[in-house]
């Protein structure tokens, strides 16, 4: 069965893609997904936030203590580099790309217009094979109006896609007014991939101590839905490639994202959960799911459930609480 | 500008230690002040794997002791590597039997010395020869360099030397004065070693190497009939090191033009008054001398190179023949002999030789770095044109008791071209780093010479610091502080109004001040005085906001490189948009591996700063109401008036000699007067939300939180304004409670808001104790201290101390200390005070708890009313068990003989009470007050009573209330120097209490790794991460089986560490409680310094457990304290520097380091868990030999409560 897919113009052997996580930080985690068969690796992202905090983090902690008293005129030994700038990062996107056969996409997470682009020029030089740019911001601040806040992102797309040659991808978050807009606005800045969606880091509250903790929780198969119905929206609609991520854990999560359009599907979370391992028997699955309904392949299959390509396409907008309502009723009237 | 070729801008330290590491194999290294920068550098260098002359990198391996860092260079010259290292004062008195045999062997070996005093009536870290003099005998070759160029130089001379004669040499040069000093150093290349370090000489070293190819016997034990003449063999060798070391002087000439002799000579040829001596002295004496030769005085310096074996004859060729009057000047002192060694060595050569007998005067000068002047040299040649010149005098000091100091003109100046700056900083401000970067700019940028010192404060936080810098055309030799500055900049507008910053001021200084207030508002809020000397003085004042301009460029409180630029502009020593340039570049230099948000930040300050520089108008007169502060209060007792105040004020140099202690005892209680008002924020109080848990005033490092309860209504007189609340207590009911801060003496760490775990019910963010700032919460908190202390202090017997609230009503008697904000180990001192201060000896091992709890002017140990307190003393670093059960056994004698006489003059002071006070056996509090009450009458009784058994008594009955002795110190001595000694003392089964406040490195001496430190953990002397585990020295107390044992972390849970502390102290054989200590070489927020340590026992990092020693066969005396761990090491690590360093700068070895430390921790746990299953008795009776024994009942004291 041909499973192959083509996602920002690279030619994938598959359409199982591993998502940022830590298992994609390390060369060991990225050789284990490639011996599994993954089709292309995103890297964690290059954050930009951390960057700066870990930074000025050690430089607070080398200037503790410093310079006070005549004993002790420091209190660490100053080691040769910290890597706190990109270094590590861009030796990671070298390295990876010289281990492995597959695509390396590297991702980028910047607070500030000269951070984006100047790492992503730097990634490109390290032999990324393509960018995805982590779209990440919580609009809090009640005096920022959404019109701004997009005009700076589409800005920010439009110099990084100026300043390197290698493909570039958007993650998205779900929450904009106007997602389809906006997602068209990203591919005409010069985005040729949008990935779908970004998951929010949620903070939670611990009852004992009343602080508010970081929790991470991974993904669940559910959460596929919103990438479901906005790939299926946007895939005619859009030109660009189209991937999918949060809550890919199975062979028919994959299905479903291939029949909406995904070019792609990204995981994190099975992965983390359940290690490489997971690769073969999804790969087998959809190849077998493909096989019993006589497909040729998986980009004969791609967008053939999208909106467009569905006899109600009302189905992927508003109808689908009242509809569910309707077939339950009927089911017991 | 390219920086210049062959320069360097570094200090002393660096200087000795950059050809010590290139010359060496094996280097052996144990941290000491002065000194411990050579070892770190060498140690960095070896990380980084920095090789030597020939290409490998030498082995630089840490000790527990110098003792064991001598043993093993021993060891290694014997097996024919090159070998050296790094020490200084206790430090090298530690080396010595060893420097004796590897002498004896006639074994090539370089010792580099920053030499400092030794503890004799106090401890000082500062420079002088008094070490160095008590190895003259060793037969070690002796060697001073006086400047940071002839640390570098006389370090490859010291090398070359010692393979070429087989003698070893000691390398010295002064500790601070020279080691600390930042200048512009020519450096010697790799060709300059190898031209003279004679390969053939390393061929021959190795040639008598041990080895079994070619096996010989060395070390014998010799008898009467050979020994001495072996001794005496050997002599040749010695003779021949003077010739050796001039032929290493006239290479190093040829290589680099700079010429010394073994003894050199400045001044006039035809002088008649010549001063001799060694070390940085030589600068200024050389200042002094050249000035009045110019004028024609007939006046010349010796300065003496080699120093063993003593030249002789270059001395008295170097002495004009014309000088009739010769001082000679040692910085050490030698009681009772005829003179100090510098100068009976002098005395000799001349009484040996065929020339006439000057009149030869020796004097003590510049003891523990006290400062030495040209014009106190002047003063000494002075004194030589008298014809009856004292023959033995000091010079430096006003001595009014034994009359032996020499006056000198304070007015005489060599100061001449060039421009001299001063830097008052506070806390870590960047002021001294800054002021070394801009000595390094101009000394290696420049074609100028530039010179750097620095003089710090005895706190560690609050710290004013002073940066002295100078540079000019010439090279500087002025081994002494700036007198008279062109430039001073004050980096807090506070130290205008703590101390008189001005008082250097050249006429016409310039004056940058960092001035919160708007320029037109400066001015006004000087301080009267300040106002007077610049307008007196005719100085220019300049202001600059460099707080907001570093908080708006995202530097926070690091003002460093905005007040640098305006240095810059301010003093012309180069063009404006050069020296920017020049900071552009050291900043990109200093920081590019810190990160491009650093680098881009300490920009942004550069470019902002000269343009918020402002300029201000001067008026005619002074204006301002406000005078500097007192540095006492007015009522402080009459020491602290006389004495401390003066220290306090900066002014110690000027206390005669009768105003100072003979035996270096000083009274207690005296932090209390120093009011520093350093935070910027201090804790406030709101009872409304208060649970009374106590919390804050048992975690506050400072004792700078206080805890009172008292009779509900009992505050009539307070004042508006005073706040208080219910106490919640069954056990006191209608009592009241105040939390109070002391807003004077609060260092504004945060640590009791950060561990308050009362939150507000509608706003969780607002505690029951929350950070406020200082300016107007300060004024209004003085007088609720105030009458706060005027509260009585609650019956100790009336509330059980085994409750942490409970326990924080007591009264600390360790308040205040300069220790560093939010320190870890303070805390516990706190605490002990609390429960034990009334009836405490402390034993302290030399460490930062020596240092804050006795570094002049002021000690934290304070006194109750009744005038009872901890009674404290510090003996050296490595003897601390020992010196502690000394105090015991002092004690228990005293105790003992009062019993015995006390049961023999029962029939005289009533039998009743005699047998009341035998017969104490119970220890709580309420037991202690009413022995306390017995004992004073019979006091009484004895007062009236002639005899001399009632007398000796008297002096004795004190001890017939029950005192407990605390062994305090550090890791670095328990876990290493002090090891041997605190096991033998452990094993002694005596009733002694040790604490070991455990930060897990050489705190005091800047972070060193002690076998304390963790697996992971990057700390100086490990620099690459620390290869091995800890040591789990608890669990090898334990082993005894008589030694109640506890591992507690008083952050992570109070309750057990109390419990522990009143646990040790009960049990009547050895007790040691190992408190975990946060500190900032753990690389923490400190205001975390005590909820992080939650982490540490939660991730399994430190468990908490308590050893219980008992009679009870059946009982399991490991008690494990904490749960089972719930949190990866990993994450408790990931949030203190020391261990995320390591992960950014060499990620894989920090995962192997990690995992491995992970696996230290499962493996410990799992141990521990089998370990509390185990049923064990202790087998024999704790109780010395000859002691009586105990009463009935009185075992049940150190049963377990439970």
């Amino acid at each position: 069965m041909d499973l192959s897919t083509r996602y920002l113009g690279l030619a994938l052997r598959t359409p199982l893609v591993a998502s940022s996580s830590p298992m994609t930080g390390s060369l060991d985690g990225l050789r284990r997904l490639e011996d599994a068969g993954i089709a292309a690796v995103v890297l964690p992202s290059l954050f930009e936030e951390q960057l700066t905090h870990e930074a000025l983090a050690i430089h607070d902690a080398l200037d503790a203590g410093a310079g006070i008293f005549a004993e002790a005129t420091e209190y660490h030994p100053d080691l040769t580099h910290y890597d706190t700038g990109p270094d590590g990062y861009l030796e990671l996107v070298h390295r990876a790309k010289q281990s492995l056969g597959v695509p390396v996409v590297a991702s980028l997470n910047g607070t500030t217009l000269g951070g984006w682009v100047e790492h992503a020029r730097l990634i490109e030089k390290a032999g990324a094979d393509a960018l995805e740019l982590n779209l990440y911001q919580v609009a809090a601040d009640p005096a920022h109006d959404a019109a701004a806040l997009e005009a700076r992102e589409i800005e920010l797309i439009e110099t990084v896609r100026a300043g390197i040659e290698i493909p570039l991808a958007v993650k998205l978050s779900p929450y904009y007014t106007a997602l389809g807009h906006f997602a068209r606005r990203a591919a005409t800045a010069g985005a040729q991939g949008l990935v779908l969606f970004n998951r929010f880091y949620q903070p939670d509250l611990d009852l004992e101590t009343l602080d508010v903790v970081p929790n991470l929780v991974l993904s669940r198969s559910e959460e596929v839905r919103l990438s479901l119905r906005w790939i299926a929206i946007l895939r005619r609609r859009l030109s660009a490639s189209l991937a999918a991520s949060s809550g890919v854990h199975t062979a028919d999560d994959v299905l479903k994202l291939l029949l909406a359009g995904a070019d792609a599907t990204m995981m994190t979370s099975a992965l983390l959960e359940r290690g490489a391992a997971i690769l073969p028997e999804l790969e087998k699955a959809v190849a077998l799911w493909l096989e019993a309904r006589e497909y040729e392949s998986v980009e004969q299959m791609k967008g053939s459930v999208s909106q467009a390509a569905v006899a109600d396409p009302e189905a992927f907008e508003r109808a689908n609480y009242r509809k569910t309502l309707r077939s339950w009723s009927s089911g017991w009237r | 500008m390219s920086p210049l070729p062959n320069i360097a801008c570094i200090d002393g330290n660096e200087a000795a230690a950059r050809i010590a590491h290139r010359l060496a194999e094996v280097i052996a290294i144990y941290p000491i002040t002065p000194a411990s920068p050579m070892g770190e550098h060498a140690d960095a260098w070896s990380a980084k794997a920095q090789a030597n002359l020939w290409g490998t990198v030498p082995e630089v391996i840490e000790l527990q002791s110098e003792a064991g860092a001598a043993g093993v260079l021993h060891g290694a010259v014997q097996a024919g590597a090159l070998a050296t290292s790094f020490t200084a004062s206790q430090g090298l008195l530690l080396m010595l039997p060893n420097l004796f045999k590897i002498a004896g062997e006639l074994t090539p070996f370089v010792l580099h010395v920053a030499a400092r005093t030794l503890a004799t009536h106090a401890l000082s870290i500062f420079g002088d020869h008094s070490d160095v003099m008590a190895a003259r005998t060793t037969g070690m070759a002796m060697l001073c360099a006086s400047s940071v160029q002839e640390a570098h130089d006389f370090a490859l001379v010291a090398h070359a030397a010692t393979l070429r004669s087989r003698v070893p040499f000691l390398h010295f040069f002064d500790g601070f004065r020279t080691s600390h000093e930042v200048g512009r150093v020519e450096l010697l290349g790799d060709d300059d070693l190898r031209a003279l370090v004679d390969e053939a000489a390393i061929l021959a070293h190795r040639a008598r190497r041990l080895t079994p190819d070619a096996p010989v016997l060395r070390g014998t034990a010799q008898n009467p009939d050979v020994f001495f003449q072996a001794r005496e063999a050997a002599n040749v060798f010695h003779a021949a090191v003077p010739g050796v070391v001039e032929s290493c002087f006239d290479a190093l000439a040829a290589r680099t033009g700079r010429r010394y002799g073994l003894v050199d000579y400045v001044g006039a040829p035809d002088a008649e008054r010549v001063l001799v001596l060694m070390g940085s002295g030589a600068g200024a004496a050389s200042e002094c001398v050249d000035a009045l030769a110019a004028c024609g005085e007939k006046v010349g310096l010796a300065i003496v190179r080699l120093f063993r074996p003593f030249p002789s004859e270059a001395l008295l060729a170097a002495i004009p023949r014309s000088a009739r009057a010769v001082a000679v000047l040692d910085r050490t002192k030698e009681p009772g002999a005829t003179g100090e060694p510098l100068y009976q060595d002098v005395v000799t050569a001349f009484a040996e030789s065929e020339r006439a007998m000057p009149r030869i005067t020796g004097g003590r000068y510049g003891l523990a770095s006290k400062e030495f002047t040209p014009a106190m040299a002047k003063g000494v040649l002075d004194e030589l044109s008298k014809p009856d010149a004292k023959r033995h005098f000091t010079i430096g000091i006003a001595d009014d008791v034994s009359h032996t100091s020499l006056t000198w003109d304070r007015a005489f100046s060599t100061e001449g071209e060039g421009v001299r700056a001063l830097f008052f900083g506070l806390g870590s401000d960047g002021t001294v780093g800054a002021a070394k970067s801009t000595v390094s700019i101009i000394a290696t940028e420049t074609p100028l010479f530039a010179q750097g010192y620095f003089v710090y404060d005895s706190k560690k936080s609050g710290a004013v610091t002073v940066s002295h810098v100078r540079f000019g055309p010439k090279p500087i030799r002025s081994t002494y502080q700036i007198e008279r500055a062109d430039f001073l900049a004050v980096h807090h507008f506070d130290l205008l109004a703590r101390m008189d910053v001005l008082e250097r001021a050249a006429d016409g200084a310039r004056l940058l001040v960092n001035c919160p207030y708007e320029p037109a508002e400066a001015w006004d809020h000087l301080p009267r005085d300040v106002q007077e000397q610049i307008l007196a003085k005719k100085m220019e004042l300049w202001v600059i906001d460099a707080d907001r301009v570093a908080r708006e460029v995202g530097m926070g409180k690091r003002i460093n490189t905005v007040m640098q630029p305006c240095f810059f502009a301010l003093s012309g020593v180069l063009p404006r948009e050069r020296a920017l340039e020049a900071i552009r570049r050291s900043i990109e230099k200093a920081y590019a591996k810190r990160g491009p948000a650093v680098v881009a930040r300490n920009l942004a300050a550069v470019e902002r700063a000269t343009g918020e520089m402002h300029r201000v108008e001067l008026p005619a007169g002074a204006t301002s109401p406000l005078l500097r502060r007192a540095p006492v209060p007015a009522d402080s007792p009459d020491f602290v008036q006389r004495i401390t105040a003066m220290l306090l004020a900066g002014k110690g140099e000027l206390l005669p000699v009768s105003a100072l202690p003979v035996d270096g005892t000083f009274p207690t209680g005296t932090a209390q007067f120093e009011k520093r008002a350093i935070a910027s924020e201090i804790p406030l109080w709101d009872p409304s939300i208060c649970i009374d848990c106590g919390k804050c005033a048992l975690v506050c490092p400072h004792a700078a939180i206080r805890m009172k309860v008292y009779p509900e209504g009992s505050l009539g007189d307070a004042p508006e304004g005073f706040l208080s609340k219910p106490f919640r207590s069954r056990e006191l009911p209608g009592f009241a409670l105040t939390i109070q801060v002391a807003p004077d003496d609060c260092t504004g760490c945060g640590v009791c808001v950060d561990t308050c775990p009362a939150k507000s019910k509608s706003e969780v963010k607002h505690k029951a104790i929350n950070m406020a700032p200082a300016p107007g919460n300060r004024e209004a908190e003085r007088p609720n201290f105030e009458y706060f202390l005027t509260i009585p202090e609650l019956d100790r017997a009336a509330l059980d101390p085994g409750i942490v609230k409970h326990a924080q009503t007591r009264e600390p008697l360790f308040e205040f200390s300069g220790a560093c904000a939010g320190c870890g180990e303070t805390p516990y001192l706190k605490l002990l005070s609390q429960l034990f201060g009334d009836r405490m000896l402390v034993a302290n091992a030399t460490g930062c708890s020596s240092i804050y709890g006795g570094n002049l002017p002021t000690t934290p140990w304070s006194r109750n009313r009744d005038g009872r307190g901890p009674a404290w003393a510090n003996s050296l670093f490595e003897d601390n068990a020992e010196f502690g059960l000394g105090m015991r056994l002092a004690y228990e004698r005293a105790r003992d003989e009062a019993r015995r006489l006390l049961a023999e003059l029962a029939p005289k002071v009533g039998e009743s009470l005699a047998r009341e006070i035998l017969g104490e056996t119970a220890t709580d509090d309420a037991a202690i007050a009413r022995q306390r009450e017995r004992v004073a009458a019979l006091e009484a009784a004895l007062a009236a009573n002639p005899e001399p058994a009632a007398a000796r008594l008297l002096s004795l009955a004190d001890d017939l209330v029950r005192k407990s002795v605390w062994i305090v110190g550090g890791d670095g001595w328990a876990y290493d120097i002090g090891y041997p000694g605190l096991d033998h003392v452990l094993a002694s089964g005596r009733d002694v209490n040790v604490i070991v406040l455990d930060t897990q490195v050489y705190s005091n001496t800047g972070g060193q790794a002690s076998k304390a430190t963790p697996r992971g953990a990057v700390a100086k002397f490990a620099a690459s991460g620390k290869s091995a585990g800890r040591k789990d020295l608890g669990l090898i107390a334990s082993a005894y089986g008589n030694v109640y044992v506890a591992q507690v972390a008083i952050g992570a849970d109070d309750a057990q560490t109390l419990k522990a502390l009143l646990e040790a102290d009960a049990w009547p054989g050895p007790s040691l409680v190992i408190a975990y200590s946060t500190c900032i070489a753990h690389g923490i927020d400190m205001t975390t310094s005590m909820t992080h340590q939650r982490d540490a026992a939660k991730s399994g990092f430190w468990p908490l457990w308590r050893y219980h020693p008992g009679s009870d066969p059946h009982q399991q005396p490991f008690r494990l304290d904490s749960r089972a761990p719930s949190m990866p090491l990993r994450a408790f690590a990931e949030k203190e520097a020391r261990f995320a360093m390591l992960m950014r700068s060499d990620p894989q070895r920090a995962d192997e380091l990690l995992a491995l430390a992970q696996q230290d921790a499962d493996e410990r746990w799992r141990h521990y868990t089998q370990l509390a299953g185990l049923e064990r008795s202790v087998v024999a009776a704790v109780r010395p030999p000859g002691a009586p024994a105990p009463e009935p009942g009185a075992a049940k004291t150190v049963e377990e409560e439970e």
